[in-house]
């Protein structure tokens, strides 16, 4: 059975992650991260790839990819916002940082920009509690934040990206 | 002179980064070592840069910039320490490492964690060659005993008595495996052990594989620590390298090698079972105990789990004895324990300290006290396993069963304090939220009833609680606590059974008199704007998404509480404190 999707990937582009993993024992999870760098997300067509490469059911790595958060099944933006949602941030007012980020980019948690630039992802702890409340922006993290700090850095990130167009 | 600038996740989002390169510009280094190192643990102060003369410290500076970095150099320079006099460590910030026993941590903050030599000079891998060239797996097993070491994961099971079972378990093939699936929201111990001595978590696996006959050690890392995984995967090839991992370690007929796995994003798999299935490359859906993973783990073979600050202990106790480690602590609970200090609290970091000191000597001794000097209303120990302790059990010792009777437990690490803004209902619910959208679905009790606590939860926090409310969550908590698979879901019901224990009268405000003693539900608050104070600057208006707040330039303005959406900005955005909420 193959994908109903009509999606058509660069499947070549696997060709090497798989070569090197798909006999391997138990490292499915390790393919889909691996695609996932490759792809910035698992297109419907990859993942059906993947299971008739590695001899798993269509259903069992569906199933693997919707039960990790790391995972995602549709295209991200260029900045990927990480918010931090855990305790320490919780209690120093994460959920204040999380408005202000949705009033300024008109997002919210698990959306994408219509201009593919940001998406915002709310997280459950970054572990960098003695800076909360925290986000990380693709490999940068950020302490201490206040709603006007939080703006300023996506402000900054903007101007940076339309000045270098 | 050598020059070491704290680079941990957290002092690299506080700018440590920047005043290495910006330091890297400035210190002549033909005659000066500029180097790296790990976490120290002081996060309130970072970056922090540390200079050294020789293997004596010389000088601590803290919350440095990268406009600092001339005077650290003229310091370097001239041996004066006068140029960097405004950035030296307060005596009154120095208590909080001198009142820690460091043995987890004892050289985090301290060498470079990507320099094996740096790792060696300081007795690393000596543990490893006496035990492969003196001792047998049992005397090693024997060691931990008689150390009382328990596991640092949350549980609390003797490690001695696990390995001892893997070791005696029929099996070829054995597996050790560390659990550096840092998923406590509020704990990140693991993370600075990783990031800031990953060799001493070799060692201490090694020693571990060596007892029980493994070949093989598996670490599983969070995916959401990128740099305690790049530095590990060095610290592994320099180990592999320097003969301590691979074939024949240290010409002895031991050999062990090890790899990593990135974790996917599942607190579930902080359970060992859902870890093997992780590892397995399944969903991570914890299995039916028995059998144990000792008999039959990953791909059925028999297996070991531990925590990192479990290893991360191993090879200071095989150097100093057993005794020396259970010397310290009390009857029940031996050695060190390294708690991850968060929330509202002055001093925020790493603080381990022995067993038996008590939560208000770390909250207020070391950790300085809550921040503005507000009262202290409660802190959470365990996480989303754990509880909240109050004011009147400060005294309460670190220790597995005096936290286990507050009706909190030990857990990995995470200690979050909390001051009266923070409302418990809330606190409740934030947790409940968790374990429900983390709950991995495979049995019942966990799947549905996290679900149904989270909605009276959230009805209570959003005013429409019922009479009956706090017994019908009791009840369900029994149930949960009763009937689920794993220790994710038995666990669940423990943040809202003690919030319910000790602040029972906050539920009751909530429900009976539509209250938020601490004002942090917004459902229940009322704003106001205080005439005296506002200054007609019509900001608030503008921005008042419900179109709520009427008043004209220079004059006072009114906020319609029918209309209002409770959505906090005009509050956020008033420069003269004219909002209230009550």
């Amino acid at each position: 059975m193959s994908c109903q999707c009509h999606r058509e990937s660069d499947l070549s582009l696997l060709e090497g992650v798989l070569k090197k993993h798909a006999k391997e024992k138990g490292s499915l999870i390790t393919i889909l991260q691996k695609a996932q760098d490759i792809y910035g997300y698992l297109p419907c067509d990859v993942i059906y790839h993947i299971a008739a490469e590695t001899g798993n059911t269509p259903a069992k790595v569906m199933g693997v990819a919707t039960f990790y958060t790391q995972f995602r099944l549709t295209p991200v933006g260029k900045y990927m916002i990480m918010l931090c949602q855990g305790t320490a941030c919780h209690v120093n007012g994460a959920k204040r940082i999380e408005a202000a980020i949705t009033e300024e980019l008109g997002i919210s948690d698990g959306e994408t920009t219509k201009d593919g630039l940001f998406t915002l992802k709310c997280v459950a702890c970054l572990g960098c509690c003695s800076l909360s409340p925290v986000m990380m922006i693709n490999e940068d993290t950020y302490g201490s934040l206040t709603p006007e700090k939080a703006v300023r850095i996506l402000r900054d990130i903007r101007e940076k990206e339309e000045s270098s167009q | 002179m050598k020059i070491s600038v704290g680079q941990g996740s957290c002092g690299i989002a506080a700018g440590a980064s920047k005043v290495y390169s910006s330091l890297e510009k400035s210190i002549d280094t033909n005659s000066h070592i500029l180097t790296i190192t790990g976490c120290i643990g002081m996060c309130w102060l970072e970056p922090i840069v540390d200079l050294y003369e020789g293997e004596e410290l010389f000088a601590r500076l803290v919350k440095v910039t990268p406009e600092d970095t001339e005077a650290i150099s003229k310091t370097a320079d001239s041996g004066d320490v006068s140029f960097v006099k405004h950035l030296l460590i307060t005596e009154e910030d120095e208590v909080f490492l001198s009142k820690q026993t460091r043995i987890a941590m004892r050289n985090c903050g301290i060498i470079n964690p990507d320099c094996i030599e740096d790792y060696t000079t300081r007795q690393g891998y000596d543990a490893l060659r006496k035990v492969l060239t003196t001792m047998t797996p049992e005397d090693v097993i024997e060691t931990i005993k008689v150390s009382g070491l328990a596991g640092r994961g949350g549980a609390g099971f003797p490690t001695w008595f696990k390995w001892n079972a893997a070791r005696s378990s029929q099996g070829e093939d054995k597996y050790l495996i560390c659990n550096a699936d840092e998923g406590d929201p509020g704990a990140f111990m693991d993370r600075a052990v990783i990031e800031s001595d990953p060799h001493n978590l070799i060692e201490g696996m090694l020693i571990g594989a060596f007892a029980i006959g493994a070949k093989e050690a598996i670490v599983y890392v969070r995916a959401e620590y990128p740099l305690a995984i790049k530095r590990l995967e060095k610290a592994i090839e320099d180990a592999t390298k320097a003969g301590f991992l691979g074939e024949n370690i240290m010409g002895s007929n031991f050999t062990c090698k090890m790899r990593i796995k990135a974790g996917a994003g599942a607190f579930v798999c902080g359970e060992e079972t859902a870890l093997i299935e992780s590892l397995e490359g399944s969903r991570g859906m914890p299995r039916l105990k028995p059998p144990f993973p000792a008999q039959c783990g990953y791909f059925s073979a028999p297996s070991n789990i531990n925590n990192v600050e479990t290893f991360a202990n191993v090879p200071w106790i095989l150097l100093n004895g057993g005794e020396a480690f259970a010397e310290m602590g009390t009857t029940d609970s031996k050695g060190t324990k390294v708690f991850a200090l968060t929330g509202k609290i002055k001093k925020g970091g790493l603080v381990e300290i022995p067993m038996g000191m008590t939560l208000r000597e770390v909250i207020y001794d070391i950790g300085g006290g809550i921040k503005e000097d507000k009262p202290f209303k409660a802190v959470q120990m365990g996480g989303p396993s754990g509880g909240c302790i109050p004011e009147s059990l400060l005294d309460t010792i670190i220790d597995y069963k005096a936290l286990g009777a507050t009706g909190a437990i030990m857990g990995s690490g995470g200690m979050v304090v909390m001051d009266d803004s923070t409302c418990m209902v809330s606190m409740a619910k934030f947790f409940l939220d968790f374990t429900a959208k983390e709950s991995c679905g495979k049995c019942v009790p966990c799947r549905i009833g996290t679900k149904r606590m989270l909605e009276i939860l959230t009805r209570i926090t959003e005013g429409e609680g019922k009479e009956g409310d706090v017994e019908l969550l009791t009840e369900l908590c029994d149930a949960i606590k009763d009937g689920a698979l794993c220790g994710l879901g038995q666990t669940a019901p423990n943040p809202v059974l003690t919030t319910i224990r000790y602040f029972r009268d906050e539920y009751d405000a909530h429900i009976r008199e539509g209250k938020c003693p601490a004002g942090e539900c917004a459902a229940l608050l009322t704003y106001e704007i205080d005439k005296d104070k506002c200054r007609g600057c019509t900001l608030c208006a503008k921005k008042c998404p419900a179109g709520a707040i009427e008043g004209s330039l220079k004059n006072p303005h009114v906020i319609h509480s029918d209309k209002c959406i409770k959505c906090n900005q005009c509050y956020t955005v008033c420069k003269f404190g004219a909002v209230k909420f009550s």
